[in-house]
């Protein structure tokens, strides 16, 4: 019931969307950027160094969204027998291992000012740690493993693996006495962010996102042609 | 309507995820003590006996209860349910004020008596700019 993906017929489309998506993400983080580091206020008790937060959780949540995606892609890649998938899967990795340090150490930048020190081993801190290292397995894994089928079995198990950590992330703060401070934004629920700082928390989602995508686009295009050169592997 | 092959990669993905799920959840619920960053004046109210490690004490900065002496600051941590003194010198964060979090971390000398070797602040969820924290406390 799956047919086999044209990989010529992908890449007409992604070798072109890269440029447009370039546009787009340029245009998004300089919107983003003059909200959050000009036109937004400063916060009440932690004044300018809420700043970094604009950076900090759109990473934090682009980082924590790829892993799952990935994931998903994987499961289904190795149930339905879609090589495509594991390349999808592959080629969104390093972008959201790349999110992940950005979040930890702009998550340590803060820290110094608001807590009083660089790093903590809490819950939270910890677990953002621990999904980096799934990345770097999971990268790595794709780089020791020569033979297709078994990269795809391993960086699949690497997922399922690390998505139980994903919860532990997302809750922590809820389930233990933490560090770090709770959600401030719930969808249920009223946030507890002043609408003039959510603004241009969600411009930056946006931007990185776009970034996500944009880097996605240029390793699967990548993927693509290596396909095409050797000719023999079909997606 | 899926071949036999895919319902049993189906249940092995299955299978793996629920067993990593409860023993993961096994060890994080034996592991509770050690995972928790700090621990509130009523936990160590209830502790058996006082122990000698460094730990961490975490709750609110009492109001009316902070004085920065020459040599040492001395304030009360609570949980709005106990309350443990903590005697400190040293250098204190900036958001470190009454009616804050604060995470203390030293050696307990009795029951009620913490002496800190580190202060950290602890900083809550609520972001806003000072005009509506402001319009906040008018009402």
């Amino acid at each position: 019931m799956f047919k086999y993906f044209e990989p010529s017929r992908i890449f007409s489309i992604t070798s072109k969307a890269p440029r447009y998506v370039m546009l787009l993400f340029i245009i998004t983080l300089a919107i983003g950027l003059t909200e959050a580091l000009i036109l937004s206020p400063e916060d009440y008790k932690q004044s300018h160094s809420v700043r970094i937060m604009y950076v900090h959780v759109p990473a934090a949540w682009i980082t924590l969204g790829i892993f799952s995606s990935m994931t998903f892609l994987s499961i289904i890649g190795y149930i339905f027998k879609i090589r495509n998938f594991f390349l999808i899967s592959k080629s969104l990795a390093p972008s959201g291992l790349v999110f992940n340090i950005i979040a930890l150490v702009t998550g340590s930048i803060w820290g110094k000012p608001t807590w009083g020190t660089w790093w903590a081993w809490d819950a939270r801190i910890t677990s953002m740690l621990i999904l980096g290292l799934f990345y770097f397995m999971y990268l790595v894994a794709w780089r020791i493993f020569e033979n297709k089928d078994s990269a795809f079995k391993i960086t699949t198990i690497i997922t399922i693996l690390g998505i139980v950590n994903v919860p532990i992330i997302k809750f922590s703060v809820d389930w233990w006495n933490t560090l770090h401070q709770p959600a401030s934004i719930n969808i249920l629920s009223k946030s507890s962010i002043h609408i003039s700082m959510l603004f241009p928390l969600l411009i930056m989602t946006a931007a990185f996102a776009l970034f996500s995508l944009l880097i996605f686009l240029m390793k699967y295009n990548t993927e693509l042609i290596k396909i095409k050169n050797k000719g023999l592997d079909r997606l | 309507m899926y071949g036999r092959k895919v319902k049993l990669r189906f249940f092995f993905v299955l299978l793996i995820l629920i067993t990593l799920i409860l023993s993961v959840y096994l060890i994080l619920k034996s592991l509770e003590e050690n995972v928790v960053y700090f621990q509130s004046p009523t936990e160590i109210k209830i502790l058996p006996e006082i122990e000698k490690k460094k730990i961490r004490v975490g709750g609110m900065v009492k109001n009316n209860s902070l004085s920065m002496g020459a040599k040492e600051i001395k304030f009360i941590i609570t949980d709005f349910k106990n309350e443990i003194n903590v005697i400190y010198s040293g250098l204190v964060p900036n958001l470190f004020t009454e009616g804050k979090g604060v995470v203390a971390e030293g050696y307990l000398k009795d029951k009620n008596f913490f002496l800190a070797t580190k202060i950290l602040a602890k900083h809550d969820e609520n972001y806003m700019p000072p005009e509506v924290k402001a319009a906040l406390e008018e009402k």
